[in-house]
């Protein structure tokens, strides 16, 4: 059988497709300024009444060199990553303790069903008049919502895996435990992933909003702020800020599910 | 001299809600001597996955038993390697993991499963795919590779379902005659379930047939053919024959007792 090395791999597209993600940075750019000049002609027009763009970039520089910025920034961050750490921590097991004990799964499931379809936001009301208005509420909701979205993506990862590559595992003389850990874990990692980046998103969407209700700092503290002094330029800093870092986290995210699913095959 | 593995009549009925309870394998029996290469020919649906899937610890009989070595089946054993008609490569793995996979889990230690793998993916041509992740692999090659993976563990049986099914008619044929140079050196008793007549009687010291509704065995066909089995034995009149018989007993079954 020495023929094999003869066939062929697949050759991806490598150029074309190296051509079409510069042009596509370029046009990305393109838009930006778009964007960014529209902005500055209906502001300095006057058509609407919102800060011009140079506004906003000096306020951007006023808060950066007060440091207030970067001070609510890392404490949204904070609130976010512990929740959201906390949240997968918990729900990958769950998740997986669903997906394969139909014991548990019977015993859990309802519970999560009814939850998933309140939004962690209508929570916030009971957070604060259980668990006061210290980080505790805001840290919590961020949590059930990462939970939620990820602990359901688990499941349906677990539950999901491909019998025979279970069957195969076994029959190469694979027990239970060997079998959860060597196929089960790795065929749901692709699941998994969509629910984190779900869940990011969800966490970093409850924080804002959790910090406009009730908090001493933070980028939706800081919106709220803006709001009653009428202070248009922090309110767009802030939320440009929101922006940017909820596309880093992103991205990160992206990058992980890369690295952790390359071997998927992608149609 | 007892045989390697004995169907004794066994019966596999399927309970689904809302249907009549389906006779899926019906009194099956068969003795597979040691060393015998079996084909398994018969329509779709008739129970040949079914069987086999049986014999491979992977389905419990509703009654009856499976024995190997004098022993009764209750799971799977790595004394019975089984190859799928999917493949079933994990992807996550490369090549040498894949092959790898079940010598670890046998605490072969690094030094020798390594040199184990690098002998099977040698001998099924994946030597400069060692490395590679099943997604970069045709269809021919993955197959191969899971043959790799099966041989590994060294099982005096092997079970395939149809495991060239999707495969173009050039790489069948090739592995085809891979598949019985290894056997003929080895010496393991295989059971290889096919659609394809040509392929059963090609590969088979006897061919199963089966008949459908319910499963069931409908007769055996001896090929007395010598091995090697060469271009020149499937190109012969003698070969034609026992093809004509097995397609005539596939499409023209004995009424079920
Ligand atoms: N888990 C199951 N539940 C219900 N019915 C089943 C199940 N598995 C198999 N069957 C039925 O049992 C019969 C035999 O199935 P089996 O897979 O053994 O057939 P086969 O001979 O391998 O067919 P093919 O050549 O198409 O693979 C089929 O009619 C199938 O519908
Ligand atoms: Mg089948």
């Amino acid at each position: 059988m020495s023929e094999a090395a003869t066939e062929p791999l697949p050759q991806a597209g490598a150029v074309k497709s190296s051509w079409r993600f510069n042009s596509m940075i370029g046009l990305n750019i393109v838009a930006l300024v778009f964007g960014l000049g529209f902005w500055q002609l209906v502001t300095s027009l006057g058509v609407v009444g919102l800060p011009t763009p140079v506004q906003v970039f000096n306020q951007a520089i006023a808060s950066i060199s007060s440091g207030l910025l970067v001070s609510d920034a890392l404490a949204s961050l904070a609130r976010v990553l512990t929740g959201f750490i906390l949240g997968i921590a918990v729900a990958v097991p769950v998740g997986f303790l669903m997906g394969w004990y139909p014991t548990a799964r019977g015993l859990i499931e309802p519970y999560i069903q009814f939850f998933r379809t309140i939004p962690p936001l209508a929570i916030i009301p009971l957070a604060i008049v259980t668990m006061g208005i210290g980080e505790v509420p805001k840290i919590f909701v961020i949590f059930l919502a990462a939970f939620l979205t990820s602990v359901v993506a688990t499941f349906q990862g677990v539950i999901s895996v491909d019998r025979t590559l279970i069957n195969a595992a076994r029959v190469l003389g694979a027990r239970d435990a060997t079998i959860f850990r060597r196929v089960v874990i790795p065929a749901s990692t692709p699941f998994i992933m969509v629910g984190v980046r779900i869940g990011l998103g969800s966490s970093w969407a409850t924080v804002v909003a959790a910090e406009l209700i009730a908090a001493q700092s933070g980028l939706g503290f800081r919106m709220q702020q803006g709001q009653l002094y009428y202070d248009l330029p922090v309110i767009f800093v802030s939320l440009i800020t929101i922006g940017i870092l909820g596309l880093i986290m992103d991205r990160i995210v992206i990058a992980a599910d890369r690295r952790l699913t390359a071997w998927q095959e992608k149609a | 001299m007892n045989p390697k593995i004995s169907f004794k009549d066994v019966s596999r009925t399927f309970d689904v809600a809302g249907r009549p309870i389906f006779k899926a394998l019906d009194r099956f029996s068969l003795d597979i001597e040691d060393g015998e290469f079996i084909t398994v020919v018969g329509p779709s649906g008739c129970g040949k996955s079914t069987a086999m899937n049986i014999a491979a610890g992977l389905l419990q009989p509703s009654s009856g038993q499976v024995v190997v070595d004098g022993v009764e089946v209750k799971g799977p054993g790595p004394e019975r390697g089984v190859i799928f008609q999917q493949y079933a490569l994990f992807p996550w793995l490369t090549v040498r993991e894949n092959v790898e996979f079940g010598l670890r889990l046998q605490n072969i230690p690094k030094q020798k499963r390594r040199e184990i793998a690098d002998h099977f993916i040698d001998l099924v041509g994946l030597k400069d795919f060692a490395h590679a992740l099943p997604k970069m692999l045709s269809g021919g090659m993955k197959q191969r590779c899971a043959i790799a993976r099966a041989y590994a563990v060294n099982p005096k049986i092997l079970l395939m379902d149809e495991p060239f099914g999707a495969l173009d008619a050039l790489t069948r044929v090739q592995l085809q005659d891979q598949l019985l140079q290894t056997w003929s050196k080895e010496r393991r008793t295989v059971m290889f379930i096919t659609h394809d007549v040509d392929e059963a009687v090609y590969l088979a010291n006897r061919v199963v047939v089966m008949a459908a509704r319910p499963g069931r065995l409908d007769r055996i066909i001896d090929v007395g053919l010598p091995y090697p089995r060469t271009e020149e034995i499937r190109l012969s009149p003698e070969f034609a024959t026992l093809r004509n018989e097995v397609w005539r007993a596939v499409y023209h079954p004995a009424a079920a007792a």
